[in-house]
């Protein structure tokens, strides 16, 4: 039995209607190996914010409903899936594991990220990815300004368009855009798709299940590095 | 005049250095022409300012009583964070080990602050570079610093801690990002960092995921919520719009207020920076309490103030005013050996001086405190350097102890504004304290100086 269909048979119930985020959360961190086994539902989540922040368990987590700012904040090995929208920082400075919205998710969608897998099936606002330290993230839809911004580290894969200012001041972040990439921040540029891309942006669609994509398709992006040293000839791109 | 400008060699007579182009901004403007490019320094802002010598401190006579000075005992323990942490921080003295960076800072020098700060029962804290294991070994009382670049960050840290301090900005630059030149980016800076070797780093001057207090407000929670509640929470604010910063500090629900004010410390940024941006730390600590108190929660939450803090008179004049507690930074590299006299050879050889050695930013530190040059790293003993500073502290300590007790205080938290005068019509009005030898407050309504018999004649101004 896969995790997901654990979770809709036997898990544990907690209603953010009857039940405190604090009591929530402390229960998820006081998980086990043993009792992360068990799958949970969050019901009536009422855009509420840090849902599930601090989880460090390999337990999966369905969130039914919309969600405020920073849920899944710094998530190490979960499974969290929220049916509807995702406030500001969904996954931000996540470790590990993996992330998915279903609706749409506000700005800074997994701001500063260290590793695991964020996937927002709908659109992602401006800063998506902001800091990202070795995150991947791979949006269904589009991307607002300033995504990828001072990237460092993982993928940000837009499967729709990216708006203004897309990885700015970028370092070793790697961007993969289908659409249209409206406007490129400083010291960023389209750089050559090499098979060893195609093959790990392959990868990463078909871990995020995004229907009918193909690697082909795409768009790189990446640093110029031109801006990795300060020198005066560069003072008018700072 | 010699072409050395640390040459003690008087110039030929007659001549007249200019106060508006003395020889330091010539050799600025020389370099700039020559280089293209800002200067960039370590330390804080060198120019003069109105600081903590311009206040004086009322000991004890006829209408006071002091405490015998050897005998009697004068507390100077403080509990940061009671406002809402489950295990709010309780140190032995008033004076806490400001952030500083591993990566501006050696292996061995953060070792070694970890292990002053702890013998003497304070706490040290980290910086724009995430918790190392040294630290965190040697470090009894460990804050963590959650800055805009969030290098290192991580939950394991972070519930390893004993606080979070919210860093948006410091004394020395507020408004602008931390910066680490390359020849400091070494394979494990680098590592921590998750950045490429030998690049110019640039930390972000803006949080990634929060614009305002009320983003703040939220931010804290989530903190609040992955450490279960358990640690305070600090936000360190630099030196500016400070009444209002504070406000909205205490607003977005921080435990404890950090202010650094302009002659706070940095590892690297602009000189212009340094010089010209934030307010002295005099003025800002008053605007701070006075936020406090509108708020009724001086006291309730605690308030640290850093920035040019170098022995127990200025802690003892801080908490007067109303601070909980000083941070030290600068005055802390010094105590491990910086910019010490026994270095002054080779200080010469990279065109420095004991006394004068600011360039904290290019790693060629010969005392090894602000390098990642292993070679040079190796020269301070974390053992010998954490007793220095242990050293240091409990003298700051027993200083601000001898001020209290003669103004007749049995803790040092007993000092308070009634117990100071100013010296200069600019500290007076910064501090908000009277020109001694009067009751005038210079803005506090007040026009002419009047003498204290003649302000107690006609009441308060």
């Amino acid at each position: 039995m896969t995790r997901a269909a654990a979770a809709a048979t036997a898990a544990t119930v907690f209603d953010l209607a009857a039940g405190t985020l604090r009591e929530l959360n402390q229960r998820l961190h006081d998980l086990t190996p043993e009792t992360a086994r068990v799958p949970w539902r969050i019901l009536h989540p009422r855009g509420a914010h840090a849902v599930a922040a601090g989880v460090d368990a390999a337990v999966c987590i369905a969130i039914e409903g919309h969600v405020g700012y920073y849920c899944a904040g710094m998530n190490q090995h979960a499974e969290i899936t929220i049916h509807g929208m995702a406030g500001v920082g969904v996954a931000e400075n996540m470790m590990s594991g993996l992330v998915r919205v279903q609706g749409s998710a506000s700005q800074c969608a997994g701001a500063t990220g260290h590793g695991g897998l964020l996937v927002i099936e709908g659109d992602a606002s401006s800063r998506c990815g902001i800091s990202m330290k070795g995150i991947d993230i791979v949006v269904h839809g589009s991307v607002g300004h300033m995504s990828c911004f001072m990237g460092q580290a993982g993928a940000l894969v837009v499967c729709g368009d990216a708006d203004d200012g897309l990885g700015d001041s970028l370092y070793e972040a790697e961007v993969y855009v289908r659409g249209r990439a409206h406007g490129l921040g400083a010291d960023c540029e389209e750089q050559p798709m090499e098979a060893a891309h195609r093959e790990r942006l392959g990868e990463l669609l078909e871990r995020a299940a995004v229907p009918g994509a193909r690697a082909a398709r795409f768009r790189r992006y990446g640093s110029t590095r031109r801006l990795y040293h300060f020198h005066v000839d560069h003072a008018d791109q700072y | 005049m010699s072409s050395d400008p640390l040459s003690s060699d008087p110039p030929p007579p007659g001549l007249r250095e200019s106060a508006t182009f003395d020889r330091s901004t010539i050799h600025e403007i020389q370099r700039a022409a020559r280089t293209g490019i800002y200067r960039i320094r370590g330390w804080g802002a060198k120019r003069p300012l109105p600081h903590f010598d311009d206040l004086v401190v009322l000991g004890a006579s006829m209408s006071r009583y002091p405490l015998e000075g050897y005998r009697e005992r004068c507390g100077t323990d403080v509990v940061l964070g009671t406002r809402h942490a489950r295990n709010p921080i309780h140190l032995d003295i008033p004076v806490t080990i400001a952030g500083m960076s591993f990566g501006a800072l050696s292996a061995q020098a953060k070792e070694a602050l970890g292990r002053g700060a702890s013998a003497v029962g304070t706490s040290t804290t980290t910086g724009d570079g995430g918790m190392t294991a040294e630290e965190r070994a040697h470090s009894r009382t460990l804050v963590y610093q959650l800055l805009p670049s969030r290098y290192g960050m991580n939950p394991d840290d972070l519930r390893r801690a004993d606080a979070i301090e919210v860093v948006l900005g410091q004394g020395a630059k507020p408004g602008g990002g931390g910066m680490l030149l390359g020849q400091k980016i070494s394979p494990r800076v680098a590592e921590m960092r998750t950045l490429p070797p030998d690049i110019d780093q640039r930390s972000a001057s803006r949080h990634p995921d929060w614009t305002g207090p009320d983003d703040l407000a939220i931010k804290i929670v989530e903190l609040r919520e992955i450490t279960d509640w358990r640690l305070p929470v600090f936000v360190k604010i630099g030196a500016t719009r400070t009444y209002y910063d504070t406000l909205l500090a205490v607003k977005a629900g921080a435990d404890v207020v950090v202010l650094d004010g302009m002659q706070g410390g940095t590892g690297a940024t602009q000189e212009v920076f340094i010089e010209h941006v934030g307010i002295p730390t005099l003025a800002a600590l008053r605007q701070a309490v006075e936020a406090l108190n509108e708020l009724e929660m001086h006291r309730k939450v605690q308030l640290i103030v850093s920035g040019g803090i170098r022995g127990g008179a200025d802690v003892a004049k801080a908490l007067a005013m109303g601070a909980d507690a000083c941070s030290i930074g600068t005055a802390a590299l010094i105590a491990l050996g910086d910019n010490s006299p026994e270095l002054d050879a080779e200080y010469r050889k990279i065109g420095s001086a004991a006394g004068y050695y600011d360039d904290l930013q290019d790693g060629r530190d010969p005392a090894g405190i602000s390098t990642q040059d292993d070679r040079l790293a190796q020269r301070l003993d974390p053992v010998v350097g954490g007793r220095r500073l242990a050293n240091y502290l409990r003298v700051m300590n027993m200083e601000a102890q001898t001020i209290a007790r003669a103004c007749g205080k049995s803790h040092v938290h007993n000092l308070e504004p009634e117990d100071l005068a100013a010296l200069t019509v600019e500290a007076a009005a910064m501090a908000g304290i009277p020109l001694a030898g009067t009751d005038w407050i210079p803005g506090a309504g007040g026009t002419a100086p009047k003498s204290n018999h003649e302000g107690a004649r006609n009441g308060p101004q």
